[in-house]
C-alpha cells in the first residue's frame, strides 16, 4: 500500500466527512500588509487567556513594568504566563468582561502604557542548537505561548511530550471565512515561521513535517515553498478548500487519513500540531527572547473603510483596532470575535484581544444579519432534510442531536456523541429551517457539565450522610448500653438497698399527698378569696414540678423495664398534679396542662438520665413549699379554728419536711431516717384519722364523697394522659385498701418486695387521710360553730 | 450604541425551508404540462381545488393551535402537499375527492401530528390512500388521454364534470371513458394488469391502443415531465440524490429480474420507469423529507425498499399503482431504518473500521 508521504507527493488526499464551501470574503484583507502596533491608552490584560490554570500574579497596582516584562507566574505545566505588551504603570487589577462566548468576566490586569515602549533586558540567541532541549522548553513555558489557532493549548505541553512523533503538522488551513491572519504572516514572515518549525523539529525529531494549507493561499503558498524549498522532509500539503478543514482532528484526517479516536490527543497517535502564528512566536522566544505580547488579528467586514491585519498588543481593546481601520457603523453595531463560522458576537467594543484572537469581523447588516439573533430569527420546525447530517465533519446527526436537546434527553444527547461537537457551525449554516443547532448544543453542553457538577457534589453530600448516620447510630449503640447499666444499677439499687428505694418511693408519696392537699386548698379557696394570688403561685410551681417530672417519667421509661415501676407511679403524680390544677383552675386549664405534658414528651426523651436526681430535688423542694403554703394558708384562715386542729396538720407539714430533706441527698444514713420519717408519717395519719372521726362526725360523709369523686377524677385523668399503661386504677384501689389497712392499724409486713406496694400504700393512705382531715377542717371552717 | 448578539455561526448559505418548498413545487411545472396536454384541465382543477383547501385548512388548524399563522402558512409545505394530490388524483373526478382528500392530508395527517416536520406519513399519498379506499368509484375512474376519447372536452366540459358529474351535453365519467370501439379504456398498468389475468400476454397487452407506441400514451410524457423536475432539483440540491437513484435502481433491478425469469409475464423495466407515478414518486413524493430516513445510507435503504413495495404492489397486489402504498410502508419503517443506519462519528469504533 502506497504510504502517506507517498500520497501526499502525488497530492492526493483524504476527504473528511461533510463539510461546507461558504463564501470566503478573504480578498478584503488578503492583499494588504499587516499594519504596525499601535499602542492604545489602556490595555486590558486577562490573566488567563489558555486553556488551563491561570498564573499566580507577581505584580501588584502602581507597579511599573518594562515591556516583555512577566505578570503573572506559572507553577504548573497547564498554567502559561502573561507578559507586558509595552511599558507602563499597572493602574488596577479587577474583573472584566473577557473574550468568551458567554461574556464573562475574570480577573485582569490594566495597564496605562506610558508610551515609551521600553523593552526589558533580553538575551538574543541566533542559534538555538547551542541550547539543550530543556532550555527551549523552558523558553517556550517562559513565554507564556499557548496555541494561538483556537482553543488556547499550552505549547509547552505539546513540545515536550514524551510519545514518539511520526507527524509534525503545521495548520496553516485556515479555513473560516474572511480570516487571514496565518495567510499575511507566512507571506510576510516564512523565514520566522520556518525557524519555528525548525525549533519543534529539534525538540520533537518527528519523521515527517507536513504544512497543511488551503489552495486559495497561492501566495503563502509559493512563500513556504521558497523557505522549505531545500528541506526534505517538510511537506507542503496544498488541500482543497473546504470549511473546517482547518479544525485539528479534520486536517488529521485530510493529510494522514486517520482518524483521533474520540477523548485522546493526537500525540497518542504520534502527531502533533502546530499553528502558524504559534510556531512564529516560539521562534520569537527562543531567538530573540520576546514572550508573547502581540499577534496578528484580521480585522475585516464590510463595515469598515479599511479591513487589513494587523499587529495588535495582547490586551488592546477591540473598539481601538476598529477605529484604526475606520469603523464608522453607528448604529445597531455587531462585532464578532473570531471568523463567522466558530466567532463570538462581543457585547461591546472594549473586550481586549488576547492570544487566541485572530479576528475581528465587523460586517455590515447586509453582509450578515445573523439569522441566529434573537431580533431576526426565522427558525421554523426541522423538516429532516438531512443536510446538517450531510455536512457535519464530526459525522453526528444534527437533526437528532437537536430534538434530544430540546427534549433534555442527556442519555440520549451521550448516545448521539454530543461531545465529539466541534461547534463548527456547518449543520446550522446549511439548515433550511434556520435552526440554530450549535447555540442548542452549547446549551446542552452547558447543562450537562453543570449536571455532572452537581452529581459530583451529590455524591460527596450523600458519603458525608452516609457517615453522620453512621456515626450517629454508634452513638446511639453506646448510648443504649450506658442507660441499661444504669438502668440495671438501679434496679440492683431498688433491691438492695431499701433506702435508696424508699427514698424513691416517698417521693410519689409526697406527690399524692401534694394532690390531696391542693385539692383541699381548691376548695378553701372556693370560700377564701384573698387566698387566690398565693394559689397561682402554687399552681404555677406546680406546673413546672409536673414538666420536669415527665422529663424523668419519659427517661425512665426509655431506660429499662425495671423502672417501670417507678415510671408509673411519676406519671400517676404528674396527673394528679395536672387534676389538682384542674381543681383550682376548672376543666379547661386542666386538658393544657395535659397538652403539655404530650409536649414535653418528645424532648425529654433525649434528656440524659442525669437529670432525675435534680428533678426529685426540685419535687421535695416544691413539696416543701407546698406543705408551707398549706401551713400558712391554714393559720390565715383558721383564726377562729381550734388549736388542736393546727397542730395536727402542724405535725403532717413536719412529717412532710424531713421527707424532702431526705430525698435532697443520698446518705447511708437514710434508712434509719426513712423509717423515722414512715414512722412520723403514720403517727400524723392515725392522729389525723382519729380526729378526724372524732371531730367530724357531720362531716365525714363528705369528706368521703370527696374522696371518691377525687379517685374518679384520677382514673380519667389517666385515661387521658395515656402516657404509659400504669395501673393506676389498681393502686387507687389499693389506697383504699390501704386506708383500711391503716385505720384497722394493721403493722407493716416486712419483705422486700412487698414492702414496695405497702410503703407506698401506707404513704398514699397517708396523704389521703391528710387530705381528708383538711377537708373536715375547711368544712370546719365552713361553719366554726359545729365545733 | 446597541451591540447585537448572536450565536455562531454567524453566516448562513440563505435557503429557507419555504424557498425549498417552493423550488419543488415549481419542479413540478413540466410534469403537470405533460399533464395537461395529454389529459387536459381535470388536474389543474384538482389542484387548485385542493391547494384551496389546504391553506383553508391549515389556517384553521393553526388558528386552533395558537400558533403564528403566516409563516408556517407560507412555508410551502401544505401548498405542496396540496399539489402533489391533485396531480395524482384521476382527473375527472368528483369535486369533493381533491376537497375531502386535502383536508385530510392537512388537518389530519399533518397537523394532528403537530405540523410541519411531525408528520410521520407523507400527507398526500395517507390522502390519496384514503381516498382510493373509501371511494374505489372514484378513485379509479381515469380518464383515457384526450387523444383517444371519443370527444372533444373542453375547459367548461371538464369542469362540469367535476362539479356535476355529468358534461353540458350529458355524457357521464363513464361515457367519456368509453373508447370509440365501445369499450371502456383503463391506464396502461391497470390494462396490463386486466390483460394478465385475461391471460394474455404482455407483448400482446402492449398492443391496447392506451399504451400506444411506447408504455403508455400520454404516460410516458407526464413521467419524462416529472424525470426532468427531479433532475433539476437534484441539480438545485433541493433534494437529495439518494433515495430517488436507490428508488429506480431497485426498481429497475426487480422488474429486470423478473422480466428475465419470465418475459411474458413482465413488463419491461421501462414500462414501470415511464408508467403510472414513478416518476413523481421517486422525485417528489418519496423525497420528502419528513416522512423519509434521514442519513445518505438511510435513504439507500428507504429508496430500495420503495422500489421493491412498488415492484411488488403492482406485479401481486390488488390496486394497479402502487406508490402511494410503497411510501406508506416506507414511511413506517422510516424510524428503524434512522435507528440501524447511524453514521459512524469521527474518532469512534475505529476497529470495526479496519
Ligand atoms: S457544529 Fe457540531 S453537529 Fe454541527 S456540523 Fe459542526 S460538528 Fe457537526
Ligand atoms: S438541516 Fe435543519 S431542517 Fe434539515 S434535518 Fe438538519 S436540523 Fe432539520
Amino acid at each position: 500500500m502506497e504510504s502517506v508521504i507517498e500520497r501526499i507527493e502525488r497530492g492526493s488526499f483524504w476527504q473528511f466527512h461533510g463539510g461546507i464551501h461558504p463564501p470566503e470574503q478573504k480578498f478584503l484583507t488578503c492583499t494588504k500588509p499587516i499594519a504596525s502596533a499601535q499602542i492604545p491608552e489602556q490595555l486590558i490584560i486577562p490573566i488567563r487567556q489558555h486553556i488551563g490554570q491561570a498564573g499566580n500574579l507577581v505584580v501588584k497596582v502602581g507597579d511599573k513594568v518594562l515591556k516583555g516584562q512577566i505578570l503573572s507566574a506559572c507553577d504548573s505545566p497547564m498554567s502559561v504566563p502573561i507578559h507586558a505588551p509595552t511599558s507602563g504603570t499597572i493602574t488596577a487589577i479587577q474583573s472584566m468582561a473577557i473574550p468568551h462566548p458567554s461574556g464573562l468576566s475574570e480577573a485582569c490586569i490594566i495597564l496605562t502604557p506610558d508610551g515609551e515602549d521600553t523593552w526589558k533586558q533580553r538575551h538574543i540567541c541566533p542559534d538555538f542548537h547551542l541550547l539543550s532541549k530543556i532550555q527551549i522548553i523552558e523558553k517556550i513555558a517562559n513565554a507564556g505561548i499557548s496555541g494561538m489557532g483556537g482553543a488556547g493549548f499550552p505549547t509547552q505541553v505539546k513540545v515536550s511530550t514524551l510519545a514518539k512523533i511520526d507527524y509534525l503538522i503545521i495548520n496553516a488551513a485556515e479555513c473560516e471565512p474572511y480570516i487571514t491572519a496565518d495567510d499575511l504572516l507566512l507571506q510576510e514572515h516564512s523565514p520566522t515561521i520556518l525557524d519555528g518549525i525548525k525549533i519543534i523539529d529539534h525538540l520533537l525529531s518527528p519523521k515527517n513535517i507536513l504544512i497543511g494549507i488551503e489552495e486559495n493561499k497561492t501566495e503563502a503558498t509559493d512563500a513556504l515553498k521558497k523557505a522549505t524549498a531545500d528541506i526534505d522532509h517538510i511537506k507542503i500539503c496544498v488541500i482543497p478548500t473546504k470549511y473546517p478543514s482547518g479544525g485539528e482532528k479534520q486536517l488529521i484526517k485530510i493529510l494522514t487519513g486517520q482518524e483521533v479516536p474520540s477523548g485522546v490527543l493526537p500525540s497518542s497517535l504520534g502527531m502533533v500540531m502546530q499553528n502558524v502564528a504559534t510556531c512564529f512566536a516560539i521562534a520569537d522566544a527562543v531567538i530573540n527572547d520576546t514572550p508573547l505580547i502581540k499577534r496578528v488579528v484580521t480585522i475585516s467586514g464590510q463595515a469598515l473603510e479599511k479591513p487589513q491585519n494587523v499587529w495588535a498588543l495582547i490586551g488592546t481593546p477591540v473598539g481601538f483596532l476598529t477605529r484604526q481601520c475606520g469603523y464608522n457603523n453607528s448604529k445597531n453595531r455587531h462585532l464578532i470575535m473570531g471568523g463567522p463560522m466558530m466567532g463570538f458576537s462581543l457585547p461591546h467594543d472594549q473586550i481586549p484581544v488576547i492570544k487566541t484572537t485572530n479576528c475581528i469581523l465587523a460586517p455590515s447588516e447586509i453582509e450578515i444579519a445573523s439569522p441566529f439573533s434573537s431580533t431576526s430569527s426565522k427558525e421554523v420546525e426541522c423538516i429532516r432534510c438531512g443536510q446538517c447530517a450531510d455536512v457535519c465533519p464530526a459525522q453526528l446527526l444534527p437533526q437528532e442531536l437537536q430534538w434530544s436537546a430540546k427534549a433534555k434527553d442527556q442519555a440520549q444527547l451521550a448516545k448521539l456523541n454530543l461531545f465529539d461537537c466541534i461547534e463548527c457551525g456547518a449543520c446550522a449554516y446549511v439548515c433550511p429551517s434556520q435552526i440554530p443547532l450549535v447555540h442548542y448544543y452549547r446549551v446542552a453542553k452547558a447543562e450537562i457539565r453543570q449536571q455532572k457538577l452537581l452529581d459530583i457534589k451529590a455524591e460527596k453530600a450523600k458519603v458525608r450522610f452516609e457517615a453522620r448516620k453512621q456515626r450517629l447510630e454508634r452513638e446511639k449503640v453506646a448510648r443504649a448500653e450506658k442507660h441499661k447499666k444504669a438502668a440495671e444499677a438501679r434496679k440492683a439499687r431498688m433491691n438492695t438497698d431499701t433506702s435508696a428505694a424508699k427514698s424513691e418511693k416517698s417521693a410519689v408519696a409526697d406527690a399524692l399527698a401534694r394532690v390531696k392537699a391542693k385539692k383541699a386548698q381548691a376548695s378553701i379557696k372556693q370560700n377564701t378569696a384573698e387566698n387566690d394570688s398565693e394559689d397561682a403561685t402554687t399552681t404555677t410551681t406546680t406546673t413546672s414540678a409536673a414538666e420536669s417530672s415527665n422529663t424523668s417519667t419519659v427517661d425512665i421509661t426509655v431506660e429499662s423495664v425495671a423502672a417501670v415501676d417507678d415510671g408509673k407511679s411519676q406519671v400517676a403524680n404528674a396527673i394528679a398534679r395536672a387534676k389538682a390544677k384542674k381543681l383550682a383552675q376548672k376543666n379547661q386549664a386542666q386538658i393544657d396542662s395535659l397538652d403539655t405534658l404530650q409536649n414535653n414528651e418528645s424532648p425529654s426523651s433525649l434528656t440524659s438520665s442525669q437529670a432525675a436526681p435534680v428533678v426529685i430535688d426540685r419535687k421535695a423542694k416544691v413539696a416543701v413549699a407546698v406543705a408551707k403554703a398549706k401551713e400558712k394558708k391554714r393559720q390565715a384562715s383558721a383564726a377562729n379554728s381550734p388549736s388542736s386542729q393546727v397542730d395536727i396538720i402542724d405535725t403532717a407539714t413536719k412529717a412532710l419536711k424531713p421527707n424532702a430533706v431526705n430525698l435532697d441527698s443520698v446518705s447511708d444514713d437514710k434508712a434509719t431516717q426513712a423509717i423515722d420519717k414512715k414512722a412520723k408519717v403514720a403517727a400524723a395519719m392515725v392522729k389525723a384519722k382519729a380526729q378526724a372521726k372524732m371531730k367530724a362526725s357531720l362531716g365525714t360523709e363528705t369528706s368521703f364523697n370527696n374522696l371518691e369523686k377525687s379517685t374518679t377524677n384520677l382514673e380519667s385523668n389517666i385515661d387521658l394522659g395515656a402516657t404509659s399503661e400504669c395501673d393506676v386504677p389498681a393502686q387507687v384501689k389499693n389506697v383504699e385498701a390501704a386506708k383500711t389497712k391503716k385505720t384497722q392499724g394493721e403493722p407493716q409486713t416486712v419483705s422486700n418486695i412487698d414492702t414496695k406496694n405497702l410503703d407506698r400504700k401506707t404513704k398514699i393512705a397517708a396523704a389521703i387521710a391528710k387530705a381528708k382531715a383538711k377537708k373536715l377542717a375547711a368544712s370546719s371552717d365552713k361553719s366554726p360553730t359545729s365545733e | 450604541m446597541a451591540f447585537w448578539i448572536a450565536s455562531s455561526p454567524h453566516n448562513h448559505q440563505k435557503n429557507e425551508t419555504s424557498s425549498l418548498m417552493r423550488l419543488v413545487v415549481y419542479a413540478t411545472i413540466p410534469g403537470i404540462f405533460a399533464q395537461w396536454y395529454f389529459f387536459g384541465w381535470g388536474n389543474l382543477i384538482h389542484i387548485s381545488l385542493a391547494v384551496a383547501a389546504a391553506i383553508i385548512a391549515e389556517f384553521t388548524v393553526l388558528a386552533l393551535r395558537n400558533k403564528k399563522i403566516t409563516p408556517q402558512l407560507f412555508d410551502g409545505s401544505a401548498i405542496l402537499t396540496a399539489v402533489l394530490l391533485g396531480i395524482s388524483l384521476p382527473a375527472l373526478a368528483p369535486w369533493w375527492i381533491s376537497v375531502i382528500g386535502s383536508l385530510f392530508a392537512i388537518a389530519l395527517v399533518k397537523q394532528l401530528y403537530g405540523g410541519l416536520g411531525h408528520n410521520p406519513f407523507n400527507p398526500a399519498m395517507a390522502a390519496y390512500v384514503m381516498l382510493l379506499i373509501s371511494f374505489p368509484l372514484q378513485m379509479t375512474q381515469w380518464q383515457p388521454p384526450l387523444s383517444l376519447l371519443a370527444m372533444d372536452i373542453q375547459l367548461s366540459d371538464t369542469l362540469a364534470v367535476i362539479f356535476s358529474g355529468y358534461t353540458p351535453q350529458g355524457y357521464s365519467v363513464e361515457q367519456i371513458r368509453t373508447h370509440i370501439d365501445g369499450f371502456t379504456m383503463a391506464t396502461p398498468l391497470d390494462t396490463v394488469k386486466t390483460n394478465m389475468t385475461l391471460g394474455l400476454t404482455v407483448v400482446e397487452s402492449m398492443q391496447a391502443p392506451t399504451i400506444g407506441k411506447h408504455f403508455g400514451v400520454g404516460w410516458e410524457w407526464i413521467n419524462a415531465g416529472f424525470l426532468l423536475g427531479g433532475l433539476f432539483l437534484l441539480g438545485k440540491e433541493a433534494i437529495p440524490w439518494s433515495t430517488p437513484v436507490s428508488f429506480l435502481l431497485s426498481l429497475f433491478i426487480c422488474s429486470f429480474i423478473a422480466f428475465m425469469i419470465s418475459p411474458d409475464s413482465n413488463a419491461s423495466t421501462m414500462f414501470h420507469w415511464f408508467t403510472g407515478a414513478t416518476m413523481l414518486g421517486a422525485f417528489f413524493i418519496i423525497t420528502d423529507p419528513v416522512s423519509g430516513a434521514t442519513s445518505v445510507k438511510g435513504r439507500l435503504v428507504f429508496g430500495a425498499l420503495a422500489g421493491l413495495l412498488v415492484f411488488l404492489i403492482r406485479k401481486f397486489g390488488g390496486y394497479p399503482d402502487a406508490v402511494a402504498f410503497a411510501v406508506l410502508l416506507c414511511n413506517m419503517a422510516a424510524p428503524l431504518i434512522d435507528q440501524y443506519t447511524r453514521p459512524r462519528t469521527y474518532g469512534h469504533d475505529l476497529e470495526v473500521k479496519k
